[in-house]
């Protein structure tokens, strides 16, 4: 029924397509974070100047399929001289830099509003007394602000980290050689989908679920002020 | 020589300074006033209730004195030191300064209703944290401190736990803890016992108390008579935005020349 001997011969190949979706992932997630941070204290700040252009820009990325945007980065600027003249060409004619920009902006948009939820979130009382306490502009950020709203967003932005790893797939339409397209190859040249497909299916999942288990050790470390308390018997009842 | 005040508070020649005044303060939201120029003024080792149904301004007014309310006319003045206040651009005042505004807020701490600790820090954390981001206090020396105040309000034992696993009332003791730390001049208390169970009242009232012996600069908003009887030396009844009663608490108390003070006081029981 199924062909061991297929899966068995195509796993250097399927390795290096993970290879692919890790660095390409990795760089992406990197990029987003990195940018998504200043991004969401400018969406959520009173500013007009300040939030509408970073509104905008979520509102774009948002709005629009990935693949859509992949395909404009990759082919679609390719079609104007002036890109094609410009010093930026190098660049912009290479899947790889045209995957990363798509998939970094990408996650950057839907991060920043994460980032953005998670700060107006933020407990009155605990902004109040920042204030009260003389702590203001980069200190609050830095100090109460941020801190308390990164943990908070945690959860879903593992979410969005997953969702990004999944999507790393449609990199396989502008030539990167990713699981999926490990996969496709595998189906063309030996016409078994089950196996070929079963395989990607499986190193995907497997991913999630190491990607999920991270997250919860995350969690459990970083949003301990959240969850409710174990404490052993014996402490409770010793004097205090 | 000896002379009364406006407030009744006897006031002789080598009387401390003021450290803190607060004149003719006004707030309005939209077109509700709220405060129709209260003034309050305290020296050192002044424990000032205020008192007053809910809507009377009483919080209002506290919150107005570290500028968390911006008031729309009146002057404030710490250890001597005047705020500088614009009006922006709807009547309402804020400091010229930030660097100032600042500088009065570490000589003004505030002990809220919901505690407001920082909840993804622990007890300790909490504590250190504005001796060492503001006040510019080494780690270990806030950290020492911080420790001795914790000891002080009696959870010591509980410092590395997180506000969300503390009780009510640790948390509030936390909360003075804090206060405590910046060494201020004044501490404001804003109804510190009204969001507690009524057994965990007792604990923080308890220290609130000590620290008013020591000698403290307190004004406490409050619904508890008998701290406001037995602890404080001033007492300040407000009644729609404005005082209607004040002085000492024996005196505003025991026998309230005001209709309203003294339904007031037969409403509250205590």
């Amino acid at each position: 029924m199924f062909d061991w001997t297929v899966i068995q011969e195509s796993l250097p190949a399927f390795a290096q397509g993970l290879g692919v979706c890790l660095v390409l992932l990795g760089l992406s997630l990197a990029t987003g974070l990195v940018l998504s941070v200043p991004l969401a204290v400018a969406r959520v700040s009173a500013r007009r100047a300040l939030w509408l252009p970073v509104w905008c820009f979520t509102y774009v990325f948002r709005g629009t399929p990935l693949l859509v945007q992949l395909f404009v980065v990759y082919y679609g600027f390719a079609q104007f001289e002036a890109v094609r003249t410009s010093p930026l060409w190098p660049l912009l004619r290479e899947p790889w830099f045209c995957a990363w920009l798509a998939f970094a902006l990408n996650t950057t948009a839907y991060t920043t509003e994460i980032f953005a939820g998670a700060l107006r979130a933020t407990p009155h009382g605990e902004l109040e007394a920042a204030r009260a306490y003389g702590l203001s502009g980069w200190t609050l950020y830095t100090r109460v602000l941020l801190p308390s709203a990164l943990r908070r967003a945690l959860p879903q932005y593992s979410n969005e980290v997953v969702g990004t790893m999944h999507a790393t797939a449609i990199v396989s339409t502008v030539t990167l050689v990713d699981i999926t397209r490990v996969a496709r190859d595998v189906y063309a040249n030996h016409l078994l989908p089950a196996e070929a497909f079963g395989t990607a299916a499986l190193i995907y999942f497997l991913l999630t679920f190491t990607l999920v288990g991270g997250f919860k050790l995350l969690e459990k470390r970083f949003l301990r002020h959240l969850q409710t308390e174990r404490r052993p018997a014996a402490v409770q009842t010793s004097p205090a | 020589m000896n002379m009364p005040t406006i407030d009744g508070r006897l006031m002789d020649s080598n009387s401390a300074p003021w450290l803190l005044q607060a004149e003719d303060i006004h707030k309005r939201f939209g077109n509700h006033e709220v405060l129709r120029g209260v003034s309050v003024r305290a020296r050192q080792g002044d424990v000032i209730s205020m008192i007053g149904s809910s809507g009377s301004g009483k919080s209002t007014f506290l919150r107005c004195l570290n500028l968390l309310e911006q008031p729309h006319g009146g002057r404030i003045t710490v250890d001597g030191e005047a705020l500088l206040l614009v009006a922006d651009k709807t009547g309402a005042l804020r400091a010229q300064s930030t660097a100032q505004l600042q500088r009065l807020r570490t000589r003004v701490a505030m002990v809220f209703q919901h505690f407001n600790l920082w909840a993804h820090m622990t007890a300790l954390e909490n504590v250190i944290e504005a001796p060492v981001q503001v006040l510019g206090l080494s780690k270990a020396e806030a950290t020492e401190r911080a420790e001795a105040y914790l000891q002080r309000v009696g959870v010591a034992h509980r410092k590395n736990a997180y506000p969300a696993h503390l009780s009510g009332g640790e948390q509030q003791r936390v909360a003075i803890a804090r206060a405590l730390a910046m060494e201020p001049r004044v501490m404001l208390f804003d109804e510190p016992t009204s969001a507690l169970d009524p057994e965990l009242v007792g604990e923080v009232l308890r220290v609130m108390r000590s620290v008013a012996e020591e000698g403290r600069t307190m004004i406490v908003v409050t619904h508890e008579m008998s701290f406001a009887r037995e602890v404080s030396n001033h007492v300040v009844f407000l009644h729609q935005g404005q005082i209607e009663e004040e002085g000492a608490p024996r005196e505003v108390l025991a026998r309230p020349q005001s209709v309203r003070l003294q339904g007031f006081l037969s409403n509250s029981l205590k």
